[in-house]
């Protein structure tokens, strides 16, 4: 049987040459090649071929920096990017089943533009698209658009500061989305000849959305994509996260410690989630954890020493580092399931040896176990999440 | 070609995705999706096996509406522009890339990033054709709404255009240099550093994306305006025009090519690409008679209606399209029975433009809906493909166009039978391309390197803090 019970889900968070900010420096890696298409073609077919749920792309709208609050001007790390959502449009044809989750920064940029890049992306990728939103809080990144300023970051306040506003507008740019995938019915194409008419009007909405940061009227230009609603993730570290992810989102990445603490994050995801008036629905939380595998554990170790001595300290990570074998990850990972979580987003620490590392070590010992699929059994994201394609908001019952 | 044969001026070939207008027949038994990639994969490949410039897709951020309904009558829903172009990147090896962006509902450096990102992930075929709609209509699906007065759409297009460039030019290409050995990924700590002021933008900053194949996408102009044709010889690589006929060519293409010496530009430097339709058939009898049923398909009565509406900007639903012009002048004034419509301000004077569609209806003894098919969007070129051939390469060689944005009116398979029949034509002419010769679409379109600094568009302070 191709999909057990209570599979496991795995998703592998790709960003330049692997999480490790030395990991660039490795003899494997590419680093000359971050900006070309076939190295994302690359990495997206290996995940495919270990039958990943889904992979997302880190973006960010700045540079790099070793600082998340302000700019630096390091010249020994990777600096530079492509377009995330571009990335992912770019693999999206010559790969036939993994999910393609870019991130989107929903700070600055406009929601109308970002439902249909995504309602694309789903076309191309004949219903495999979600997208990962983020927020920026950055005076440095407000000052790439010009349009707002904001004062110094300060991510950590207690009371969540600025970042709740933000995190406010992320959840209105989040339902504006979703509203304007649905803001056609999927029939409303209709091509009737007799009356010369290639829509019904009527079943084209105006989503007229109005909130603190942006008005919109709607309905998209675009029909509404294959999966209806493509999936939504958010990555949370705290409170308003957790809300956002509670409120807005299909899919959860979280970053506990150990397996007690993802289930005290869980029990706060779900908290949100109920107090959004969403607890039938199912949002899947998946813990982050940065890994560095090697079938041979002191092998992964040594690579891991030899990496932080590049960097000059020991590596830190808002999620769980983890190193070891591919068995050993295994274990975690199912203890985390115990936890209650979904599954895991891994990061690899280096590209491409440690997501071959998963997707040859790491899957084989899962599907052992009878935790993880032997073959892709949707062909769509949401088919592979087990999400039902959801009816649209504005069809008449 | 032969070595001794004598270079010929080249044509240029783009091929226009169908638009949402009345130009499509969606109601043709061979009329394909619209939206579904896979139209987008045939219609690309056929082009690009065709060994054309470029593909082309236009662009209009909100539904067309006429009398404060969506317009239903023709094809309605697009995809996203920029996406669609890199999942396009991804089937095709090629053919350029090129998509039509607004300046007015846009900022600088998201755009720059993502045609940057898109030239990357394309090894160096984008395009951008920059326009600049500005309406209120539009602006209710962007967080500034209708923000831009008409009359600052160049101001901001231009400004908008040296931002990105600014952005573009921020990475001189040698600064990524990842040695693993020494650990030096970057050459220069200031990799990126830009700062624009203008009227319309305060940048600053590093830009993320690292220098692509073209540096620039290659910049597409269609607006016709006295600005229009002035932004066009300032900043653009070529013009998609409307003007369609050989004399009206010639005309512009000597307007256009004229103004580029005050910029320091020469005439090759910007093409001139007019929209053209085409219908062929095994004798001109036979393409003239396919081309009038497809007329005919593309105007029924009621689109005849809805066509009259847009120049006599009153509800005429109660219209017999097969009876005469209404008697009643057009409403002179502010246009509300169409929104969303570029063509609706072709109209510079609806009385006067009233009176000759009368005067033609007399003179021929037309109906509504017949005017309407003989003075909105007739094929450009009609016949079989040899005269279709001979036609495309006169206007070629005697400075109507430099080549052409080639409007199929069926989806996907619109183009095929061009590829297939009149492109050899061509080729066998020494006219157009047996091969491509070069990988990017500056390459293709015989441009030179990317234009010179935008620091040399007046009104536009922009410094890149490393070069200063
Ligand atoms: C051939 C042609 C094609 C055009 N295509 C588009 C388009 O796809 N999207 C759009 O918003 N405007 C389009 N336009 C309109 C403009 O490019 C231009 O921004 C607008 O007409 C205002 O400028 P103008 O007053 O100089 O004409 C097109 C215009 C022409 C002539």
């Amino acid at each position: 049987m191709s999909a057990p019970h209570n599979p496991v889900h795995l998703a592998v968070a790709l960003d330049g040459a692997g999480w490790h900010p030395a990991a660039w420096r490795e003899p494997a890696a590419r680093p000359t090649e971050l900006f070309s298409a076939r190295y994302w073609t690359d990495l997206a077919q290996e995940a495919e071929r270990g039958l990943l749920d889904l992979l997302t792309i880190e973006d960010t709208l700045g540079l790099q920096s070793s600082n998340p609050r302000r700019p630096d001007d390091r010249t020994d790390q990777v600096r530079g990017r492509l377009d995330a959502v571009l990335i992912a449009c770019r693999v999206a044809p010559v790969t036939s089943h993994i999910g393609l989750v870019p991130t989107a920064v929903a700070t600055h940029t406009e929601p109308f533009h970002a439902s249909k890049a995504i309602a694309t992306l789903d076309y191309a990728s004949t219903g495999r698209a979600g997208v990962r939103i983020r927020v920026s809080g950055r005076e440095d990144e407000a000052a790439l658009f010009g349009r707002r300023t904001f004062g110094a970051f300060e991510p950590d306040a207690a009371d969540g500061g600025a970042l709740t506003a933000l995190f406010d507008e992320a959840a209105d740019y989040v339902e504006v989305v979703r509203r304007l995938w649905d803001s056609w019915e999927d029939d409303a194409e209709i091509r009737d000849a007799a009356t010369g008419r290639f829509v019904d009007r009527e079943k084209l909405h105006y989503i007229d959305f109005e909130g603190a940061e942006f008005s919109v009227r709607g309905p998209s230009i675009t029909p509404r994509p294959p999966q209806g609603q493509p999936i939504v993730a958010a990555l949370a570290h705290r409170d308003v996260a957790y809300r956002l992810v509670g409120r807005s989102a299909d899919l959860g990445f979280v970053t506990p410690a150990d397996a007690a603490d993802a289930r005290a994050i869980l029990a706060e995801v779900r908290v949100e989630q109920a107090a959004a008036g969403r607890a039938e629905e199912t949002v899947h939380v998946l813990g982050d954890v940065v890994v560095f595998l090697d079938a041979d554990a002191s092998a992964a170790a040594e690579r891991k020493a030899r990496l932080d001595a590049l960097l000059g300290r020991e590596l830190v990570s808002d999620a769980t580092v983890f190193v070891g074998t591919p068995a050993e990850l295994a274990d975690l990972v199912l203890e985390w399931r115990e936890a209650g979580l979904a599954g895991v987003r891994l990061r690899p620490g280096g590209l491409p040896h440690d997501l071959e590392q998963i997707t040859r070590g790491l899957v084989p010992e899962l599907q052992r176990r009878g935790a993880f699929r032997t073959a892709y059994e949707a062909d769509t994201l949401r088919g592979l999440l087990g999400l039902a394609r959801p009816a649209n908001r504005y069809a008449a019952a | 070609m032969t070595t001794t044969q004598k270079q010929k001026k080249q044509i240029h070939l783009a091929a226009h995705f169908p638009g949402v207008n009345n130009t499509t027949v969606w109601s043709d038994p061979a009329a394909g999706s619209h939206i579904d990639f896979e139209s987008f994969v045939r219609f690309a490949q056929t082009a690009e096996r065709a060994k054309f410039d470029f593909l082309f897709l236009a662009e209009g951020l909100r539904l067309r509406e006429q009398n404060g309904q969506i317009y239903d009558l023709d094809v309605v829903g697009r995809p996203d522009t920029l996406t669609v172009l890199a999942a396009i990147a991804g089937v095709t090896e090629r053919l350029g890339l090129a998509g039509t962006i607004n300046s007015t509902f846009n900022e600088p450096y998201e755009i720059a990033r993502q045609f940057a990102s898109l030239d990357h992930l394309s090894d160096g075929r984008a395009a951008w054709n920059v326009v600049t709609s500005w309406d209120e209509f539009t602006g209710e699906n962007f967080r500034r709404g209708g923000f831009l007065p008409k009359e600052k759409r160049y101001l901001r297009a231009k400004e908008f255009l040296a931002a990105t460039w600014a952005l573009f030019d921020s990475w001189r290409g040698d600064e990524i240099v990842a040695d693993k050995e020494s650990g030096v990924f970057l050459a220069d700590p200031d990799a990126g550093r830009f700062d624009v002021t203008s009227d319309q933008f305060d940048i600053h900053g590093r830009f993320s994306v690292p220098r692509s194949p073209q540096t620039r996408p290659v910049i597409l102009q269609a607006g016709d305006s006295e600005e229009g044709r002035e932004f066009a010889a300032s900043s653009a690589d070529a013009i998609f025009t409307r003007h369609g006929t050989l004399d009206a060519g010639r005309a512009f293409y000597a307007d256009v090519k004229g103004r580029l010496a005050r910029y320091g530009r020469s005439p090759a430097d910007l093409l001139i690409l007019p929209a053209a339709t085409f219908v062929l058939g095994d004798t001109d009898a036979e393409a003239q008679e396919k081309a009038d049923a497809v007329r005919h398909q593309q105007v029924s009565g009621q689109t005849a209606i809805k066509f009259l509406e847009q120049l006599w900007n009153r509800d005429l639903s109660d219209h017999d399209p097969d009876g005469p012009l209404p008697a009643v002048d057009p409403l002179v004034g502010e246009h509300t029975i169409a929104r969303g419509r570029a063509s609706v301000r072709m109209y510079t004077d609806p009385v006067a433009t009233a009176r000759q569609w009368r005067e033609l209806a007399e003179a021929k003894q037309l109906s509504t809906r017949e005017l309407i098919i003989e003075v909105t969007g007739r094929q450009s070129f009609i016949g079989t493909a040899a005269k279709v051939a001979d036609a495309l390469d006169e206007f070629v060689q005697t400075d109507a166009s430099d080549g052409f944005v080639l409007v199929p009116h069926i989806t996907p398979g619109g183009l095929d039978e061009f590829a297939d029949t009149v492109v050899p034509l061509l080729q066998e002419r020494g006219s157009f391309r047996t091969e491509y010769e070069g990988t990017t679409l500056r390459e293709h379109l015989g441009l030179g390197d990317a234009r010179p600094p935008a620091d040399a568009i007046p009104g536009v302070d922009t410094v890149r803090g490393a070069q200063t």
